[in-house]
């Protein structure tokens, strides 16, 4: 029968959760327009110009990121998730999907994607409101650079890669991407090199589109080149995506070979689970192609060693100074049994020095990080210093100017302007703790708010 | 702007033996705007990707004008897929939102502000072209979305389902919006949609797909008018063609208890393999309300009225208590017949009404194929 109207719905629709099993989430005002939802309701509000209202709410002690679209694309999108978490993709983990939802006056009202913040994630364009390392940005575009290549290598292909649809953790050194917005993406059983070029041209394009607004909004100097930036992300991920699915032949010395690409591999933070290996026609050569690689190939170590559940780069640090601890004190120790009395001994009294009021600002592995690298910065004035020494100092004289990074997504809104800015509210976020009383500095008064 | 011909072009998943386009032949024209419409899976997002270098081709070729793009690049193909995203930056101004992929193409700067200047014309932002995307409204930053792909002047345009993350009203609007401003571009354009009143009403012509292959392929009045097979007959218009197999005897379908004519085009199509029966279609409004037991007339059982106001319609169905009729099966699954009917003029439910179907308006199909074997059907309907 065709569409009707009038009589089909007499009885109204019934509002319908999908996904998580949280009678609480009955309790949000699903029949008011998210755009029009209640302040205390609310976490922080969205960034910049979305193609649907987003806002992101506090729910039990957590953040959820609330999303208005279509019932289709929000289940789309739900699915697209959780099958991309499933396969051990980074990405942000989907909730529920808010459907039949109706205002006071029996109205139909766009059905919501709800997923959960990660915690400790960053916009990317919260980092141009701290005081920016040099080479801040050549770090986030390596970040989104492996994100793409690990989604490629999954059959995701995105279809709208850019800084704003990822977010940010920091990562020892480097920073990892996550996935935010999957909705214009597909998977599939293998990439064509079309998919995987559109993809790198977008990032490109989106990624320039990016830095030309921040140089508008006089957040990023303009001496910075948006070319350059946006050529990197292409380099990049060539590099990596060679690196990682590469054909190499040999003729001699095949297991050496061998070994150094998996060696390379792993040092890339890649555990290769298949290898393709072909002797050429004439029989006298051999081919050798990674078929399947997995990322998280030091944060799996650290694991199984410690229990310990950080991201690559952090694991790799750590996974160091226990390989060297090990060295020092119990050369022929197992390794699981000295992993154990590291954890006791040095990392775990490590973390602890962080004073509760100070646990909001970093993750553990990250404040593990930081203080070996405080460490040695001590170590230039004087040798022999512990890492309880480190510790203290490290909390004394660095972690109070480091802002809160939990959620920075999810700063609460009435330490922010209430005047209508155009600014991004990630940046307005941070201003929560930039306003805070203490000493502000040269490149926090930057910002180019309303006051 | 150029013409794009897909010739005999076929993608085949790997891993899967039946292709999910099968040798695909298509010419469109150049500054025409073809809708690829088909239900879920039927190939028709393959094909365009195929067009847009995202998913190989197979077997065949395609080219835009003159162009073998088969094995190009999907940035070198000077197509623009529009809508994929239409995030705006907050900071720069319309003209630099809608202008800067050629400042990263490197284009001269008078350059880029001429080509800005008239896709705003076009686009009616001309005036908001200094201002930042947070003074417009939703439906013009949509535009200047439309823009940023309209100053890059590719010679071809694709869109896969633009609409779907849009509610139903913005949808109505937003199409009308697209189809006015493709024909004022004069840009040839490929758009895919599942929405068969979006396809009537937006291409200047249809090509219909199903499970990969070409059904039909021709101007929305033609498949209106003469849809090439059962398919296509039930796939386009809204509410569906009442569509359903009946034996014949002698010069007559048997529907019903009733005995209707066949024209003699589609007698003569008919063949051994159809077995005595043959498929036969019916618009809601190719009906007409007539007196009981009128020649070739049959009776319909009033289940449920609709009324729209400027229209109403009867669900009903057609008692079958006579030989052979119980035969009748109709596509939908169930005898439902709808029939357009006089809004002044309302049955009630339970109530019988009598109606015979117009001289010429009867879509017959061979039961065996599923293709038309009658002559195209003249209906004033507007689409």
């Amino acid at each position: 029968m065709g569409d009707s109207q009038g009589y089909a719905y007499d009885g109204g629709m019934a509002l319908k959760i999908t996904g998580v099993v949280d009678p609480a989430l009955l309790d949000l005002p699903w029949s008011v327009p998210l755009e029009t939802w209640p302040q205390d309701t609310l976490a922080a509000l969205p960034r910049g110009i979305s193609r649907h209202v987003v806002r992101f709410v506090r729910f039990h002690g957590r953040v959820l990121a609330v999303k208005e679209t279509v019932s289709p694309m929000a289940h789309r999108e739900f699915d697209m998730l959780r099958e991309l978490g499933r396969m051990g993709a980074p990405c942000v983990v989907p909730f529920a999907v808010v459907d039949g939802r109706q205002d006071a006056d029996g109205e139909e009202l766009a059905a919501a994607l709800v997923t959960e913040h990660l915690q400790f994630s960053l916009p990317y364009r919260a980092l141009f409101s701290q005081a920016l390392r040099d080479d801040t940005l050549d770090r986030l575009i390596d970040a989104l650079a492996v994100l793409l290549v690990r989604l490629h290598l999954l059959g995701f292909y995105w279809g709208d890669v850019s800084l704003s649809n990822a977010l940010f953790r920091r990562d020892a050194e480097a920073f990892s991407a996550y996935l935010v917005d999957a909705e214009t993406g597909d998977l599939h059983h293998a990439l064509t090199e079309g998919q995987r070029r559109y993809d790198i041209d977008l990032a490109r394009t989106n990624i320039i589109g990016e830095m030309f607004d921040l140089q508008a909004a006089e957040e990023l100097d303009n001496a910075v080149d948006p070319l350059e930036l946006g050529d990197r992300i292409e380099e990049r991920y060539r590099e990596l995506w060679s690196a990682l699915t590469g054909k190499e032949t040999f003729s001699e010395n095949v297991r050496y070979h061998l070994a150094e690409r998996v060696k390379a591999l792993n040092e890339l933070g890649f555990d290769v689970a298949e290898l393709d290996m072909t002797q050429t026609s004439d029989g006298k050569e051999l081919s050798i192609r990674p078929k399947v690689v997995d990322a998280g190939h030091h944060s799996r170590r650290l694991l199984r060693l410690t229990g310990l559940d950080v991201q690559e780069n952090q694991a790799r640090r750590l996974l160091n100074d226990l390989d060297e601890f090990r060295a020092v004190f119990s050369p022929d120790e197992d390794e699981v049994l000295v992993a154990h009395e590291w954890l006791a001994r040095v990392f775990e009294p490590t973390v602890r020095a962080v004073p509760r009021e100070f646990r909001r600002k970093l993750e553990p592995a990250q404040v593990f990080h930081e203080v070996l690298d405080h460490r040695w910065f001590l170590a230039e004035k004087r040798p022999d210093v512990t890492m309880p020494e480190a510790a203290a100092s490290y909390v004394k004289n660095v972690l109070p100017e480091r802002p809160d990074e939990e959620a920075v997504l999810g700063q609460i809104i009435g330490t922010v302007p209430s005047d209508e800015s155009e600014a991004p509210t990630e940046t307005r976020a941070i201003r929560a703790w930039q306003s805070l009383p203490r000493t502000r500095t040269g490149t926090q008064a930057r910002d180019n708010h309303p006051r | 702007m150029a013409t794009v011909t897909y010739d005999k072009a076929s993608r085949i998943y790997p891993g899967t033996e039946r292709p999910a386009v099968d040798a695909l032949e298509l010419d469109i024209a150049d500054g025409e705007f073809l809708v690829l419409v088909g239900p879920s899976g039927c190939g028709k997002s393959t094909s365009l990707r195929m067009l847009a270098g995202l998913e190989d081709i197979d077997a065949g070729s395609i080219w835009v004008g003159d162009r073998d793009v088969t094995h190009v690049q999907p940035k070198d193909r000077d197509i623009a897929m529009v809508f994929q995203s239409y995030a705006l930056y907050p900071h720069m101004t319309v003209a630099d939102n809608m202008g800067f992929a050629l400042k990263i193409a490197k284009v001269d700067k008078s350059e880029i502000r001429e080509r800005v200047e008239a896709a705003a014309k076009i686009l009616d932002l001309t005036e908001y072209l200094d201002r930042k995307p947070k003074a417009l409204s939703g439906g013009q930053r949509q535009r200047v979305a439309m823009g940023r792909a309209i100053v890059r002047q590719p010679q071809v345009f694709l869109m896969d389902e633009p609409l779907s993350n849009l509610d139903a009203k913005l949808r109505v609007q937003t199409r009308t919006q697209i189809a006015a401003l493709q024909r004022r571009l004069g840009t040839t354009t490929v758009y895919v949609t599942h929405d068969q009143v979006e396809a009537l009403t937006m291409g200047d012509r249809i090509a219909v797909l199903k499970d990969g292959l070409l059904q039909q392929v021709g101007s929305p009045r033609d498949m209106y008018d003469a849809p090439a097979n059962v398919f296509v007959a039930g796939f386009i218009g809204s509410p569906a063609m009442n569509i359903g197999t009946y034996s014949v005897n002698g010069d007559f379908a048997q529907i019903g208890n009733s005995q209707v004519a066949l024209s003699r085009q589609a007698l003569a199509g008919l063949k051994a393999e159809d077995n005595n029966r043959v498929v036969v279609g019916f618009r809601p409004e190719s009906l007409d309300r007539v007196a009981p037991n009128s020649d070739g007339a049959f009776p319909i059982q009033v289940d449920v009225v609709e009324e729209l106001g400027s229209d109403a319609y009867v669900y009903g169905s057609i008692p079958t208590d006579a030989p052979g009729a119980g035969e009748i099966h109709f596509d939908a699954g169930d005898s439902e017949v709808i029939v357009r009917i006089d809004p002044r003029d309302v049955p009630k439910k339970g109530d019988s009404v009598w109606v015979k179907i117009r001289e010429g308006e009867q879509h017959v199909f061979s039961s065996a194929s599923g293709d038309r074997l009658s002559a195209a059907v003249q209906t004033d309907k507007a689409l």
